[in-house]
């Protein structure tokens, strides 16, 4: 859509044209740099940052990533990302075991978890055809109801989602005799799930799939005309994107040990817009970036404000008009604000970073 | 009505029984085994006219919301937004100066000039990008919601109905009959009637200047091609300005009513946002009469779910909306 459109990555020399089939961070020292940091971040950070703020970036990250993956290739803004995590987070404490008893089945978390995967991917999938029946700006809003029916009805259920008090200690998994909560291997799970999920979308782009996506993305007519399947094109995004956003929504659950939902708000679902819109929509990475900083933001903007003597409770109104500035000043997000900065300190014959691209 | 009748035989035949039934069920004394089973007349009726009125209210903010869609091809998701700044400028004038009426009119004036100012100073920039549009308008209900949550904190807030509506009134309707024969009338607070007449009153108005007055015409000619009729020499952007205002002055006049109806609290914007977003996708965007019937549809649909299957009420809503997309993605008057 017209975002998507806007923020297309300017002329390449035609030379660079030629599609590489290695994976583009391979010849990008920042990219391992990048990596290198992520892996010995234990080393650096103590278990505040670790979990608190580069756990919980990755996994809104992922969430992001998947909203991310439908709106920069498909052309859908699915306000529902959230929606999905938050139904796999409750569906892991559902079928696991929690501190309710009376409502989890108390399953091993090997079998929990791939029965919430499975179920989450079902229900994104087919909230993703209820929205593939309308475009643009009609899916936000279909999408954006879905995401607050299913908070209301969270909030009225207590038979299986137990009202606004949501469900409490959820179990996290033990195995090998290792705690997989504890800071270090939870932050090397999330760092593991965020990687796999990365390089899924990264390859999915590129795979025969994804060009079609972006082909459907540009032109459905056209790629009807061709003989491309429009609508399960774009449910097969949804479906993908469904599994990747329930991934995170294990990964939350985890986090946090309870889910209620206050998690699954409708201003939480904006914010995993806010997130992905920030970081910038065209390339896997913006998400990432964009949960790095609204969640550093969301750490200490508190302090930050009452130093400068200002009430600490207006942390929304500083995101509200962050987001606001990124819309009105790039359409690509952080991401564009850098590569444009790059390209007018550069020559032109000088590739940008990240200037693969798409589409 | 007749050509929907002739095309659609067997849905025509399925809508006068539903209406059929309703009307039965609304007029007649009910057997005791209807009571026993589905519980009391009372009860029933308690439902309907809080359905109906519950929509007229979503009619309201709906009505502004689809206006603007109508015309300017604009989601503007700080609706909801402006439907609680102009509950929480009723508040304020009718406690301060005491007059329920004067609230409305203050409320609709600012919120007005709040939607003069957002065409102006914001939606004209981006014109015909949709969704930056949306985004934006995302961004500013966020900074709005925190500005009144600043300005008004976190409490419930409820206008105080004036006195000459306190009170119920008997209605025509029997609800029983006592045992010594005696029918005993269905009682129903008068503030809330008097509202949905309102209501009614306010989309019957906008039904006729749409439909038989030149500005009318104007913004008719706009939903259907708005770059011809630029090229014919009509201010479109005045004519812009004027129905985004009017439709955000009816949001802040829906503040007002939802502020006596219910109460004001942050979080009720994003309530009456969903519901005007479920109206119009029921409805059908852009679509006036469209809005009256999602908005009867959906009101009565929560107040009826929330008696009898109070778990489920807000599934049963969304199930209708699912219906609708199914069926009808675009709506079930919009005329695409």
């Amino acid at each position: 859509m017209s975002l998507a459109h806007d923020a297309r990555v300017p002329a390449r020399p035609a030379l660079a044209q030629r599609p590489a089939r290695t994976w583009p961070e391979i010849n990008n020292p920042a990219a391992w740099i990048v990596a290198a940091i992520l892996v010995i971040m234990p080393l650096i950070a103590n278990g505040f940052f670790l979990i608190e703020i580069f756990a919980t970036a990755l996994i809104l990250g992922i969430m992001a990533l998947s909203l991310m993956f439908l709106a920069g290739y498909g052309g859908m803004v699915s306000l529902m990302q959230l929606t999905i995590a938050g139904f796999t987070a409750y569906m892991v404490a559902v079928f696991g075991v929690s501190g309710n008893t009376n409502i989890s089945l108390g399953w091993p978390w090997w079998l929990a978890v791939p029965m919430a995967l499975a179920l989450a991917t079902a229900f994104g999938t087919l909230g993703g055809a209820l929205a593939v029946r309308t475009e643009g700006i009609y899916t936000i809003m279909i999408t954006l109801a879905i995401g607050a029916a299913f908070y209301y009805f969270t909030n009225q259920n207590w038979a299986i989602f137990n009202g606004h008090t949501g469900i409490n200690t959820v179990a996290t998994p033990h195995f090998w005799g290792v705690n997989w909560r504890a800071d270090i291997p939870f932050y090397y799970v999330v760092l593991a799930v965020a990687a796999l999920c990365y390089f899924a979308v990264e390859y999915l782009a590129r795979a025969p799939f994804g060009l079609a996506l972006q082909g459907v993305r540009d032109n459905p007519r056209r790629m009807a005309a061709l003989g491309f399947n429009v609508n399960a094109h774009r449910v097969a995004a949804y479906a993908f994107a469904s599994f990747v956003a329930a991934l995170a929504g294990v990964l939350q659950v985890w986090n946090y040990r309870q889910i209620s939902p206050g998690s699954v708000s409708v201003g939480a679902c904006i914010d995993v817009l806010i997130i992905a819109v920030v970081g910038g929509i065209t390339r896997p990475i913006g998400p990432f970036i964009g949960a790095l900083i609204f969640v550093l933001l969301r750490t200490f903007a508190l302090d930050f404000l009452v130093r400068l003597g200002l009430d600490g409770n207006r942390f929304r109104l500083l995101i509200g008009l962050g987001f606001l500035a990124i819309v009105f000043w790039s359409s690509d997000g952080v991401i564009g604000l850098w590569q444009r900065w790059r390209q007018s300190h550069r020559p032109r014959s000088d590739r940008p970073a990240g200037g693969r691209g798409h589409g | 009505m007749s050509r929907f009748i002739e095309r659609h035989p067997a849905w025509a035949l399925i809508v006068i029984i539903a209406v059929a039934i309703a009307l039965w069920l609304i007029f007649a004394v009910w057997p005791p085994g209807l009571e026993e089973a589905i519980g009391r007349k009372r009860v029933f009726l308690n439902a309907v006219f809080n359905g109906i009125t519950l929509g007229g209210l979503y009619f309201l903010v709906a009505s502004g919301f689809t206006l603007i869609f109508g015309l300017m091809r604009n989601v503007n998701l700080a609706h909801g937004s402006l439907y609680l700044f102009g509950g929480y400028v009723g508040y304020a004038i009718s406690t301060s100066t005491g007059s329920w009426i004067l609230g409305f009119i203050v409320a609709f004036v600012l919120t007005a000039l709040v939607g003069v100012l957002l065409q102006v100073i914001v939606f004209r920039r981006m014109e015909g990008q949709d969704l930056r549009q949306t985004m934006v308008t995302i961004g500013l209900s966020i900074v709005f919601a925190d500005l009144m949550l600043w300005a008004c904190g976190g409490d419930f807030y409820q206008i105080q109905t004036p006195g000459w509506l306190i009170g119920p009134v008997d209605l025509p309707l029997i609800t029983a009959v006592k045992s010594s024969g005696e029918p005993v009338y269905l009682r129903y607070p008068m503030v809330r009637l008097v509202i949905f007449a309102a209501s009614v009153v306010i989309g019957l108005a906008m039904w006729l200047a749409l439909n038989r007055t030149r500005i009318g015409m104007i913004i008719r000619a706009g939903v259907d091609d708005r770059d011809i009729l630029a090229a014919t020499g009509v201010r479109i952007q005045l004519v812009f300005v004027l129905v985004f205002a009017f439709g955000a002055g009816l949001a802040g006049i829906a503040g007002v009513v939802g502020g006596t109806f219910q109460s004001l609290s942050p979080g009720e914007d994003i309530r009456f946002l969903l519901a005007s977003l479920v109206v119009v996708i029921v409805g059908g965007m852009g679509s006036i009469p469209g809005a009256a019937l999602g908005a009867l549809i959906i009101g009565l649909a929560e107040q009826l779910g929330s008696v009898y299957i109070p778990t489920y009420a807000i599934v049963v809503t969304f199930l209708i909306m699912v219906l609708v997309l199914a069926i009808r993605p675009q709506g079930l008057l919009a005329r695409r």
